[in-house]
């Protein structure tokens, strides 16, 4: 098997960030919520940790490039929220290495946590369960699509 | 020459993808638990269902694994058929074993399943072969996972008065270890292991990030203040710093993983049975990359024997996704007892 595409560790630059947060964040949100959402309609997410989520806000912050997300899950489905922010119920901060080693299975939420690359604020048990139903996706095995991969030492 | 006889590797599951991996890089059998307090490692979102748990012993026994499923918690008051059903329902499954702790379910499984494999749990805190042997007299036990308390030669003690196979602890986060009866969770929160089926329950605790540093509290309790640039650990007692008599440090213990790889020839050679992977609770991408570098260790060591030597690029793995800036050899090696 082969190894696959890597994600290394980096940092944008800190003007990618000055100029990143001038920009409109509706876009992220829109993005992030049409991707979670669909993700949804493809049964990817559990319907029991679903439920638990009704109601709260979620802020997820991408250090080095100035992208924020801020939105909510509400009567099933995914919503982006504008307007005035009120404190969200969960954060989550990283480069966005980071969370592209997240998304693909790269690197463990825990071992990031530990070095200080992630960090997560707010409701604690509401943090815990989304990281564990985002462990807990089986991502389709479409043709021509593939998430890195460890190589394996047994075949 | 005899080829070495090599430990079974037995690593964890908190959810299907991580099942899948374990399997997919070479573990030879996978633990796992329900979604509720009968499991020792009962968080929000992680665990199986009853779909989830099908599923994961078909792709596991039809690939030649075998499937452990840990019942480890203490039946409570007034709620012990919510554990005998756990036990019923494990047995339904086609498991290859059961994982308990607790003495009154190890005597309801021996008699109501008798063709159902039992382990003593490391919760079960048997640290002799009197309790061991104890075990498979009046339950019929048939392998015991040791706490990370013993010394490599109390561990072949044990191993020479048994009949019970042994199963130690090879990787993953330490903990004060004193398996089965820990209160310092209970002592901040009222909730523990052997209650609810988590240390620390995350609804108690709080991180509080401030500039230039980030504190832990459990139940309002600071456990520990990392600056910005220190490693974070699990939000548990026994990992914080504490003021005793005018200094701050690490009074139970710091942050650490166990990692045997360097004493893997002498574990085989003692005759331990398996050897456990820690760790139901972190992702897939953990139970992979530590899979694969154990069997990778353990395949060499079948195949070198006495000429085994450890790689560095496995060591480099494995302190990459442990829990604290080193890793020990635990109690295995202490020169005290």
């Amino acid at each position: 098997m082969s190894q696959g595409f890597n994600i290394p560790r980096f940092k944008l630059p800190a003007f990618v960030a000055k100029v990143g947060a001038r920009l409109p964040q509706w876009p992220h949100a829109i993005a992030l919520t049409t991707a979670l959402n669909a993700a949804k309609k493809l049964k990817l997410l559990p319907e029991d940790s679903l439920a638990m989520l009704e109601g709260r806000s979620f802020f997820v912050d991408v250090l080095d490039t100035g992208g924020q997300a801020h939105f909510t899950y509400r009567a099933g489905l995914f919503r982006p929220l504008f307007g005035a922010m009120v404190a969200p119920d969960l954060t989550f901060r990283a480069n966005l290495s980071a969370f592209l080693q997240l998304v693909a299975r790269q690197e463990d939420p825990d071992t990031l946590f530990f070095n200080r690359e992630l960090s997560i604020e707010g409701d604690t048990e509401l943090g815990l369960m989304v990281k564990n139903m985002l462990d807990a996706i089986e991502w389709p095995r479409l043709p021509g699509f593939h998430l890195p991969r460890l190589p394996n030492f047994r075949h | 020459m005899l080829r070495q006889k090599i430990p079974e590797l037995v690593c964890p599951a908190g959810s299907l993808p991580a099942l899948k991996a374990a399997v997919d890089h070479g573990a030879d059998t996978v633990y796992f638990g329900y979604k509720n307090d009968t499991n020792a490692r009962n968080f929000a979102g992680l665990n199986f269902d009853q779909k989830a748990m099908v599923e994961g012993v078909r792709y596991a026994q039809s690939r030649g694994r075998h499937v452990l499923l840990a019942i480890n918690t203490f039946a409570q008051p007034g709620r012990v058929a919510d554990w005998q059903r756990a036990v019923d329902g494990a047995a339904d499954l086609g498991v290859d074993a059961v994982i308990l702790a607790d003495v009154g379910l190890l005597d309801y499984a021996n008699r109501r399943h008798p063709d159902l494999r039992l382990h003593l749990s490391v919760q079960g805190s048997a640290t002799s072969y009197e309790a061991v042997n104890f075990a498979h007299r009046e339950f019929g036990v048939r392998r015991a996972v040791l706490p990370r308390v013993l010394t490599l030669a109390q561990v072949e003690l044990v191993i020479k008065n048994t009949p019970v196979e042994i199963e130690i602890f090879g990787f993953g986060s330490l903990c004060v270890m004193n398996e089965g009866r820990c209160w310092l969770s209970s002592y901040a929160t009222g909730e523990s292991p052997n209650t609810v089926g988590a240390c620390s329950p995350a609804k108690y605790v709080k991180w509080e990030k401030s500039p230039g540093q980030m504190s832990t509290r459990l139940n309002g309790i600071l456990i520990d203040r990392f600056g910005d640039s220190e490693p974070a650990g699990y939000p548990t007692l026994c990992k914080g710093r504490f003021e005793v008599n005018g200094d701050t440090y690490y009074a139970l213990e710091e942050p650490t993983s166990l990692n045997v790889l360097e004493i893997l020839p002498e574990i085989a050679g003692i005759g331990v049975a398996a050897i456990k992977v820690e760790g139901r609770q972190r992702s897939p991408t953990y139970v992979a990359q530590v899979t694969r570098t154990l069997r990778a260790a353990l395949d060499a060591l079948a195949g070198d024997g006495e000429r085994f030597q450890v790689k560095p690029a496995w060591q480099a793995d494995l302190a990459k996704v442990s829990e604290g800036s080193q890793a020990t050899l635990g109690a295995y090696n202490r020169p005290w007892r």
